[in-house]
């Protein structure tokens, strides 16, 4: 379906184009997100794109209080932190991401093996257009 | 085809030593390096010429960044003496001198050099809190940059896993913390070398200076439950789960075992190491261990024949109090989900059947990242040679101690088991 390499800027580009994709091993059938151009399972190279559905459960997360200089260019800190995690996605694999829409001055409330759907964080215009990978809850 | 590996020749320490960790104004790396050269040098006990070293293996992770300075091994060098004969940086994050050991230790198990010097430093203090934080994360995987995991992040995420399933909680952290802390106190080149008694005291004395309302815990767990004494950093790790942010550099000389005797009387011999790698947070079957330490550790205890309960010591990797829940698990000295009981229970203490991190751990020594394989090395060589001072472990016949050393977020692990025959 696609001809891009199996690299993390294709991903980042896909997600750019909200769409979350991970790579399959031709050979095995084993599945990969972020896609991953050697597989782990056979050592096959010949893979191919799979889009995810973007659908999960919280599998880890933390709410983040001192916060990277990155992160306070988009008002976080201290008094106002963030979430990110680890979502196990319907397909298998996990990805890394932030976790968006949680209460996260009451972490107690965010639980492990919620289920999550996908949301694209578009930041930046342009050039500097970036896309982050985000979960918020299902409701 | 799994082979059973072993050093070319045996390999030995005969001298070690650490500058005070800290946060050091009016001290650079160069200035802390020599501070624990002359301590390794003058720890040799029949004394040695330190123009025969014949190599150095130097750990730094990221003065690149903290310190806009690079190429930290021919700096170090030529501030020894040692120049023009080779130096060499090894980076492996946290674990940056836990490698450059096992580098030195090849080096000599290969019959190429007899002498080697290894160490590692690190300066971590002339940068704001958030920059250290952005300049650690650049040894996580670079998806988690992205979303914005900080170390700490990182091991707040695993311990919200270990807790779900091994029903552990924030509690059993803070008897890792008030362990540590006991320990500290009794280690004059601990950052921290107070209880947490003690720092509540100080608390208390210092609100009453000030005439401010005086804090009224009734025990340390109060203190550290007392969000404004003990703040979130990445929940559920909170300020007093966390290492500090740290300068230090430690050191030790390593020699060919057929030469120990010419030093010392009282050499340790390495027995085992090993070295594993591990993956980013997605890509792990499961966040409650380190398959990097698990590896490093099947690697080290295979070749010295050794089992976990035959290590009567351990330094290890505690960057965070959950990080040391795990490690004592996947270093084989407790099983996987009962870390946090055996600490609760008081089996790692000083005075325990298992003392884990008798220095204060990283935790309260500090945790300069590049110096710390090797300081967790020098206080196994203190210990085992009985000179550990008001913390040496009161265990009769003590022979075995080993040091863990981890680097990123399970990226990279070293496993070292150093024997006193």
């Amino acid at each position: 379906m696609e001809e891009r390499p199996f690299s993390d800027i294709a991903y980042e580009q896909f997600l750019n184009e909200e769409k979350l994709m991970g790579s399959r091993c031709t050979g095995c059938g084993a599945l990969f997100a972020p896609p991953r151009p050697i597989c782990l399972e056979c050592n096959g190279s010949e893979m191919e794109w799979v889009e995810m559905k973007g659908k999960g459960k919280l599998h880890a997360f933390t709410c983040i209080a001192v916060v990277p200089p990155s992160m306070m260019g988009e008002g976080y800190g201290r008094d106002h932190p963030y979430c990110s995690g680890v979502v196990e996605l319907e397909e298998g694999p996990r990805v890394v991401a932030r976790i968006e829409q949680v209460d996260t001055s009451k972490p107690e409330e965010i639980k492990v093996g919620m289920p999550l759907t996908v949301k694209f964080l578009h930041r930046g215009e342009g050039e500097g257009k970036k896309t982050f990978l985000a979960f918020k809850p299902l409701r | 085809m799994h082979k059973r590996r072993k050093l070319g020749r045996g390999v030995a320490v005969v001298g070690a030593g650490m500058s005070k960790f800290g946060l050091f104004k009016d001290k650079d790396s160069k200035d802390l390096f020599v501070e624990a050269f002359h301590q390794m040098i003058s720890s040799v006990d029949k004394g040695v010429d330190p123009r025969d070293i014949d190599a150095l293996y130097l750990g730094n992770f990221t003065n690149d960044f903290f310190m806009h300075q690079g190429h930290w091994g021919p700096i170090v060098s030529d501030l020894i003496g040692l120049a023009p004969k080779p130096a060499t940086r090894t980076e492996g994050a946290c674990a940056s001198s836990g490698l450059a050991f096992r580098e030195g230790v090849f080096a000599i198990a290969s019959g190429f050099y007899d002498m080697v010097l290894i160490g590692g430093v690190e300066e971590m203090s002339k940068r704001s809190t958030e920059e250290v934080s952005e300049g650690l994360a650049l040894a996580s995987v670079p998806y988690e940059g992205r979303v914005g995991f900080t170390f700490p992040g990182v091991f707040g995420a695993l311990a919200t896993v270990y807790f779900d399933k091994y029903g552990a909680t924030r509690e059993h952290l803070m008897n890792v913390t008030i362990k540590s802390h006991s320990n500290a106190r009794l280690n004059p080149k601990a950052q921290f070398n107070l209880s947490i008694r003690d720092i509540m005291e100080a608390k208390v004395e210092s609100a009453r200076k000030k005439g401010k309302p005086l804090p009224n815990w009734r025990d340390e767990k109060e203190f550290l439950r007392d969000p404004m004494a003990n703040p979130v950093v990445a929940w559920p790790m909170h300020l007093y789960d966390c290492c500090p942010i740290s300068d230090g550099a430690s050191c030790l000389l390593l020699v060919a075992e057929e030469m120990a005797k010419n030093f010392t009387e009282d050499p340790l011999y390495v027995v085992g190491i090993g070295q594993g790698s591990g993956r980013g947070l997605h890509a792990c079957d499961d966040l409650t261990y380190f398959e990097a330490t698990r590896y490093a550790a099947k690697e080290a205890y295979e070749m010295s024949g050794l089992k976990p309960e035959d290590v009567q010591i351990a330094e290890v990797h505690d960057c965070f109090s959950l990080a040391e829940l795990i490690n004592i698990e996947d270093l084989g000295f407790f099983k996987p989900g009962e870390g946090y009981k055996a600490v609760e229970e008081g089996l790692t203490r000083l005075d325990g059947p298992k003392p884990i991190n008798t220095s204060g751990g990283l935790k309260c020594k500090g945790h300069p990242v590049g110096a710390t394989g090797a300081a967790q090395l020098y206080e196994i060589w203190e210990q085992l040679r009985g000179k550990a001072g008001e913390r040496q472990v009161p265990i009769k016949d003590l022979r075995i101690g080993a040091a863990h050393n981890l680097g990123g977020t399970g990226g990279t692990s070293t496993f070292t088991i150093l024997e006193r025959r």
